[in-house]
């Protein structure tokens, strides 16, 4: 259970506001969900090119729900649980049976690692477009060109704290597009 | 876009969080849905008058023990499957226990009760109120528990939400208690028991309208 351990340190500092340690977890975790969901969407027949989506919506889910983890318990069938719910869910909505979804043991989620250079079909920019516009700058300023809050907020003329908001809004409507984007 | 982008663009700024909120969210709203379901039924319905007899403060005794034992099992399952992955580390079969242990003592005083009784001791005087007034003082309770367990990310939907409507039935039937005339565990079985279960399928019915994510 070496992964177990290692992925649930990382956890356990990103949840204390540890950047490194969540980008490592979430880089650990993609190649991991790549590879369940690859080979899940095979045997229910929809196309490889849905399985990039089904990982950033997971990584999404992953970061925005982080609170929802206990810290007592492992963290494999937290994320599992995660990767099957999101996966019945895009079978439900492209109108799959989700008969196929077997209940897998949860540690298959960590038996193997895909971390082939991915992109999902969904366009990020145009998804930027779509947001107001405070809510855009302090995502692009902040996420994007790696301005600290304190820059963004002198370059767009908001207070850090507006800034700040505006980055958490903007990424649960970006969380909301992007999961209305994979429907199609 | 890129998966790495996301990644780069998730993990800058990573906030703390408080990973024990979301439980604390959901004791919060029950006891909200505690406190409202009280309020209807005091003020709407009005408590019993004759608390002050031995006979009416037993079975109020017997009846909040049956109810308060059903509101405690069920949210100590409740706030483990309002996580991702609860369903996999509980089942909550014991909360069956207070039902099991109502109809025993229920089946008994039927046993020893003349069979000429029976209709009596079961539909009491009240029966219908029973029916009609646990379910609609569950909706209070329902209602805020779901707000709570929205917050957080359960992934067995149908448990979750049987599960927050067995918290909700079984604070309404806790708070109907204290008004409730009817002393006889066959009634307390059939009309507590009974309507505690509605509250419960409604729950597993609609929870997965109400929770998804």
């Amino acid at each position: 259970m070496t992964k177990e351990f290692d992925l649930k340190a990382l956890m356990t500092a990103s949840l204390q506001g540890d950047s490194n340690a969540h980008r490592s977890l979430l880089t650990a975790l993609s190649g991991h969900l790549r590879s369940y969901y690859k080979s899940r969407l095979l045997r229910s027949g929809r196309p490889a090119e849905e399985t990039e989506d089904l990982v950033q919506e997971a990584l999404i889910v992953i970061h925005t729900q982080r609170h929802t983890y206990d810290p007592e318990q492992p963290l494999t069938p937290w994320v599992y649980a995660i990767a099957r719910y999101k996966l019945i869910d895009h079978l439900r909505r492209t109108r799959t049976t989700t008969a196929d979804v077997p209940l897998d043991n949860a540690e298959y989620i960590l038996a193997s690692d895909d971390n082939a250079a991915a992109e999902s079909q969904l366009d990020l920019a145009k998804l930027f477009e779509r947001l107001p516009e405070r809510m855009r700058l302090s995502l692009q300023y902040v996420k994007l060109d790696g301005l600290s809050v304190a820059e963004a907020a002198d370059r767009s003329g908001m207070s850090p704290s507006a800034v700040k908001v505006n980055i958490h809004r903007g990424l649960k409507i970006l969380t909301a597009l992007i999961a209305r984007e994979t429907k199609a | 876009m890129k998966t790495n982008e996301l990644i780069s663009m998730l993990s800058s700024q990573v906030d703390p969080v408080d990973t024990r909120e979301v439980v604390r969210n959901v004791r919060i709203a029950i006891l909200v849905g505690a406190a409202a379901s009280l309020l209807a039924v005091v003020f709407v319905l009005g408590v019993r008058t004759d608390l002050n007899e031995i006979h009416a403060q037993v079975f109020l005794i017997a009846k909040l023990a049956f109810s308060l034992s059903v509101v405690i099992l069920a949210s100590h399952y409740l706030v483990k499957y309002i996580r991702p992955g609860g369903e996999f580390r509980v089942r909550f079969a014991l909360t069956v226990l207070p039902f099991l242990a109502i109809m025993i003592i229920a089946a008994i005083s039927l046993a020893t009760a003349p069979r000429s009784h029976w209709e009596t001791i079961v539909f009491g005087s009240y029966w219908l109120e029973c029916l009609i007034a646990i379910p609609t003082v569950a909706v209070v309770p329902f209602a805020a528990i779901m707000s709570a367990v929205r917050l957080a990310a359960p992934t067995d939907l149908v448990r979750t939400g049987a599960l927050a409507g067995l918290v909700a039935g079984g604070v309404s039937a806790t708070a109907y208690a204290l008004h409730c005339m009817d002393d006889l565990f066959p009634f307390i079985a059939l009309w507590y028991g009974g309507t505690i279960v509605l509250c419960t399928v409604a729950g597993a019915v609609l929870g997965p309208k109400l929770l998804h994510w």
